[in-house]
Parts: structure tokens; sequence; C-alpha cells
């Protein structure tokens, strides 16, 4: 498992990407991974390309993101889910939470 | 740490190498004691302490080896070096020497340097022996306590939780014994007004935070199911109550069973645990699927408990896992999978419990004979509703009588209808009433029965006829709560009275509305033995009541329920 992020060519978008198993060994590095951003950005992207499967407590990341983006207000996608970690966000209902293409 | 000063025992029958070993050591900054043979060495041991022994191999009376094995099993688990002294130098009698349990060797003549420097190195490799050891006593003591702790925690949940009816005949789970450690959780309770409600749910985390988070929810659950509420407003307590407790990333995926025995209704609720279940008697499966976020994931504002309704039968089997099951993996890795779930539950044998299917599947998948611990599983059958009759009920005990001879009346006007429902605070009342306690279920009946007809058929105008089909069924109610919103000037209004008599009493229920009643005089009274999804309320009634009169324009009913002593009660 590793967390990379890059930064959108404007500043405002920050891209993390997972690779591999997304469970509760990723907790440090993922919170890492965007509070250590600085404070210019406003959208969050989570690139689950190269994430093989997620597990409940990497649902609880993906809250403690959302919160820290400003909650119902905050700018948080999940993309290019494989079809194993969309069936989790979607027994989850996450869709009701973050917008998930 | 190398400048240290240790405790060394010299043993050495030559007076001369004694004094020449003992006088280098000393000048090493050591305390030194000095002894002639192995016995000596054995005793010395015990009264000097030594951190590090020096060791000729041949002594009179008990020679090095056997002085070693001695040395090595009265220091137990410390780490005392024994170095031997000899002037030998073939292989096997060396060899010999550390297979007696001696450390190293030094040879004669000694040479200072080399002293020092084996010295050092074994003092290092006791400090750290001796740090490892504490470590590791520390580690235990403080597992130990862990295990205490939650041995303790187990029983304080046990107290809150136990005494649901999973041991009710129509339930089949499997759980771990410590699955509260696990997040794990499951509990049945049955219902006043007949019939159970199940909670099943999954704890983001393990341990004891997932296990305080269990507490609230249980006494939740059974507190409100044993007082009659229904599964919108148990959820929404839970949902609101983790929400404030559970930090962000921990919630409980969670289904929630209401099993209502007597009109044959299940309301469901799931909220992120794998598909549910619901087997029917032939044999046809319908699926449960997740529909909302889990519970304490979001404020009461966006928490829905929009429910699923459906007709069950005797013979129907509601069945749930959480997601150890699906996440159950077999030696190459691979997930067993919400497919392969759902494939072994559907092609279940007609006599066969659906539990066991799936248990021995997963058995089979993982290839392990026990099922694992971080499983749970529950089936719940849809039998007669007077088979769970006898499951005790919940309900706070008092041992003081309650009052015999009151009245009272009590109306529920305007938007109130739509947010809030009066049965549990009506039932609390009546079972104020030591003789009513033991009747709380048809007590509760008679109330919810009244409650319904008045506000759906009365206030709401709701033709019980849109019941006739699973369709009907869904637009009826949500008519009903479309309906219930525009609610202004309507009424119900209860009054209850009681009165003692001799071998038992009456409680007498005039329930009124403020609707256009009906015409009750044209015999389209309903009876039980219909089969259509409607209209068992009032023949449902009739069965309980001693009396149930209509009168006004029909929207007033007066039902007289009696109640005698029984000599098993003891409240």
């Amino acid at each position: 498992m590793a967390i990379h992020t890059r930064r959108s060519d404007d500043g405002r978008t920050l891209v993390i990407s997972i690779d591999g198993r997304f469970d509760f060994s990723s907790h440090q590095s993922f919170r890492d991974a965007y509070e250590r951003s600085d404070q210019d950005v406003s959208d969050y992207v989570i690139d689950m390309s190269d994430t093989t499967y997620l597990d409940s407590s990497a649902l609880g990341m993906l809250l403690l993101l959302r919160d820290y983006a400003g909650g119902d207000a905050g700018r948080v996608r999940i993309e290019n889910c494989n079809s194993d970690v969309r069936r989790i966000l979607s027994i989850s209902n996450f869709e009701q939470l973050f917008s998930i293409n | 740490m190398e400048s240290q000063s240790l405790r060394i025992l010299i043993a050495d029958d030559s007076e001369t190498d004694r004094m020449i070993l003992s006088t280098m050591v000393r000048r090493l900054g050591h305390e030194v004691m000095t002894v002639a043979d192995g016995m000596e060495a054995v005793e010395a041991f015990r009264t000097f302490e030594p951190q590090i022994v020096l060791l000729d191999v041949m002594m009179p009376r008990m020679d090095g080896m056997e002085a070693t094995r001695h040395i090595k099993s009265l220091a137990g688990e410390a780490l005392v070096p024994i170095i031997f002294l000899t002037s030998l130098s073939d292989a096997d009698a060396l060899a010999r020497c550390l297979e007696a349990g001696g450390d190293d060797f030094l040879s004669k003549p000694y040479n200072r340097i080399i002293i020092e420097a084996k010295i050092n190195a074994f003092n290092r490799m006791r400090v750290m022996h001796n740090t490892l050891t504490q470590q590791r006593d520390l580690i235990r003591a403080r597992n130990e306590q862990l295990i205490k702790e939650q041995n303790i925690a187990r029983r304080v949940f046990d107290n809150v939780a136990h005494t649901g009816c999973l041991d009710a005949p129509n339930i089949r789970y499997h759980a771990s014994p410590m699955s509260v450690f696990n997040g794990d959780i499951l509990f049945a309770c049955p219902r006043p007004s007949g019939g159970m409600n199940v909670l099943i749910g999954d704890f983001t985390g393990h341990g004891l935070p997932a296990a305080i988070g269990a507490m609230p929810v249980a006494e939740i659950f059974y507190g409100m199911t044993s007082k009659g509420f229904a599964c919108g407003d148990i959820l929404r307590e839970i949902n609101q109550k983790l929400w404030r407790i559970l930090p962000t990333d921990m919630f409980c995926c969670a289904a929630f069973i209401e099993l209502d025995a007597h009109l044959g209704n299940l309301t469901i609720w799931n909220g992120g645990l794998p598909c549910g279940f619901l087997l029917r008697g032939g044999r046809t499966v319908e699926r449960l699927p997740s529909s909302h976020l889990p519970l304490g994931v979001v404020a009461a504002e966006r928490f829905s408990t929009e429910v699923s309704r459906l007709k069950v039968e005797v013979d129907d089997t509601i069945f749930f896992t959480t997601d150890g099951v699906p996440e159950s993996t077999n030696g190459a890795g691979e997930m067993f999978g919400e497919d392969r779930l759902r494939q072994v539950v559907e092609q279940t044998p007609l006599e066969t419990p659906v539990l066991q299917t799936v248990l021995s599947a997963i058995g089979e998948f993982t290839g392990s004979e026990a099922a694992p611990d971080d499983l749970t599983l529950v089936s719940v059958d849809v039998i007669e509703a007077s088979l769970l009759e006898e499951l005790p009920l919940r309900v706070t005990q008092s041992a003081l009588s309650g009052p015999s001879n009151w009245s009272c009346e009590y109306r529920v006007c305007g938007d109130t209808m739509a947010q809030f429902n009066p049965l549990p605070l009506l039932l609390h009342i009546c079972m104020e009433v030591p003789g009513l306690r033991r009747r709380g279920g048809e007590v509760y009946t008679i109330l919810a029965e009244l409650y319904t007809n008045a506000l759906e058929h009365g206030v709401l105008q709701l033709p019980s006829s849109w019941k006739s089909s699973p369709e009907g069924f869904g637009r009826y109610y949500a008519e009903r709560a479309r309906r219930l919103k525009t609610v202004v000037d309507d009424a119900i209004s209860f009054r209850l009275s009681h009165r003692i008599g001799r071998n038992g009493g009456q409680l007498t229920v005039v329930c009124q509305d403020s609707g256009d009643g009906f015409n009750y005089n044209e015999g389209k009274l309903s009876t039980l033995d219909q089969k259509g999804y409607a209209g068992r309320g009032l023949a449902l009634l009739r069965e309980l009541c001693d009396s149930l009169t209509h009168r006004g324009s029909g929207n007033e009913v007066e039902a007289i329920y009696s109640w005698t002593f029984d000599p098993d009660d003891h409240d």
C-alpha cells in the first residue's frame, strides 16, 4: 500500500492516489496526505485507479477527510474505483456523502 | 554501562591462578569473590549473587561442568554468563563445556585485554537480556490486565444486553463469545405487541472503542423495543447517540429487523451491512440490500429511517450477516464475496437452515473446520405469533402495587401526530397497574390498533382496500407519510379508565378521532381468516376485548378489556 499526492496545475485540487489495499494500515499516511497540504486546497480527489480493496476503517478515513474538507460543504470526489471498491462504497451508501465517478 | 561495577565469582583450585585472575578483575573495578571448587562455587552463587561467573573446568569435589548445571538452574530466567577458565585446547573438551551450559572460554595464561573485553561483552548481553525479560514481563502483565478488563467489560455488557431473546425458538445465530470486542453486535428483543425486533451490526474498529459504542446501542434497542417504539424511532435514537459519542471515523453498519408475527408484517432497515435475504417458505429468495448510511455517520437531520415493508408468512426466513462473511478469505487470499454468499443462500435446500448452509460453505471455502471468530450471522424464522408469546418481556417490573382505580384523557392534536407516537406513553400508564403488566402485549395491541385505525382511516382517510397488493401497500404508506404532513386541525383522543374487581380488573379505552367516521352497521367488518394484506385490525380487537362498540358516526370506538388475577403472577 502506498499513498501519493499531487496538486492540480492551479494548485487548488489535491489528488490523493492509493495503491493496493486501502485499510487501517494506511490511516496515518492517508491523514498526512491531506493534513500536510497547504491551505489553498479547495477540492480533493481520491484517485482509486490502483486501489484493490477498501475496508470499513477506510470508510472511516474518508469521513475524516470529508470533515477536514468542510463536511457537507466540502468538495471531495472519489474517482476510478474498481467494482469491488465501488460496491463497498455503495453498500455503505457513500454516494450520499461523496461524489463518486 | 561498560564502567559498571559487577559482582564476579571466580572458582579455581589453583591458588596462584585465583590470585592472578582476581587481581586483574579487581583492577577493572569489579567486586570479586573467590572459591576453590565447584561445590563452594554453587554455595557462593546463592549468597554472593554474582552477575558473571568465571569457572575452572577441572576442580576437586565438583568440576566446572557440573557446577555450571547447578548455577544455571539456580539462576532460572536471569542470564548469568559463565566463562570457563581452561588450559584445555582440544575441541571436544571445549564443546562439552558449552554443552554443559557455559557461555565462553578464557584460556590460561590470562590476557588482561581479552578478560576485560569478554566481561564487557557478556555484561552487555546480560543487561540486554534483563531489559528484554522486564519488557516481556511488563507486556505479559499489561496483557493480563487487558484481558481482565475485557472480561469485566464483557460482564457489564452482558448485564446490559443479555436479557434479549436470542434463545427464542425461531432464531438461529452464530457469534463469537467475545464478538463485542471484534465490533460485532447482535440483539433480539420481543415487542410488546407481539413478534420481535432484531439488530445485527458491525462497528468499525475493534476492541474497547467498539464495545463502548455497543453499550448505548444495546440499552436503547432493548429499552425502546420493550416500551413499544417502532423501528424508525429506535434507529433515529441510536444514530443520534452514536453520532454524538463516536469519533468521525467510527460508526456502525447495521440492519434492523422488525417482525410483527400477528399481522405478518416485516420491516427492514439496512444501513451498510451486506445484502440480507428473505427466503420465502417455497424458497424464492428476495434481497434486502443496504439503502442507508451506517448508524452514527450523519446528524439527525440527514438520517433516513425509510424502511422496506414486506408481508411475510409462517415458514419465511430472514437472514443477515456482518461483513466478516463476504470478507472470509481462503488460503489463496481470495474473498468469499457477496456473489458467492447470494448463490449459497439461493441454493439452500428447502429443509436445511440457511445459517447452517452458509457456515458450512464458508468452512469449505476457507478450508477450516471451525467457523472463524469474527463472523456474525442471524436467521429469524417467521412462526405462529402464539409460539412467541412465552418470551419474557423486559418491561421493568415494580415490586410496589400500582394504581388500580383511575381514569385519564389524552389528546394528540395537529402536526404532533406526524412527529410523535403516543403509544409508548399510553402503554406506560397502563403498565403501572401490576396486574396489567403481564398482559402488556395485548394491551399494546389494543391501543395500537385503535390508534392506527383512528389515524389512518379516521384522520388521514386512507382506504385499506389499497393494501390488496404489494404495490398498493407501498402506495398506502407513501400516502400516509404525505398526508401526515398536512394534518393541522385534526385530533385523536384516548379516554382510558381502569377499575379493580374481586378477581381482576377492567380497562376501558375509548378512542375518538376528528374524522368523518364510517358506517359500522354495514356488517362489512374485517375478519381474521381473510388472505388479504389488510383489514385484520378490528377483528383482532374483537378477539382480544370483551366488547368493541362503535358509536356516533363511527369515529368513536369503545374497547373493554378484562383481566383476572393469576395465582402465578408475582410482580
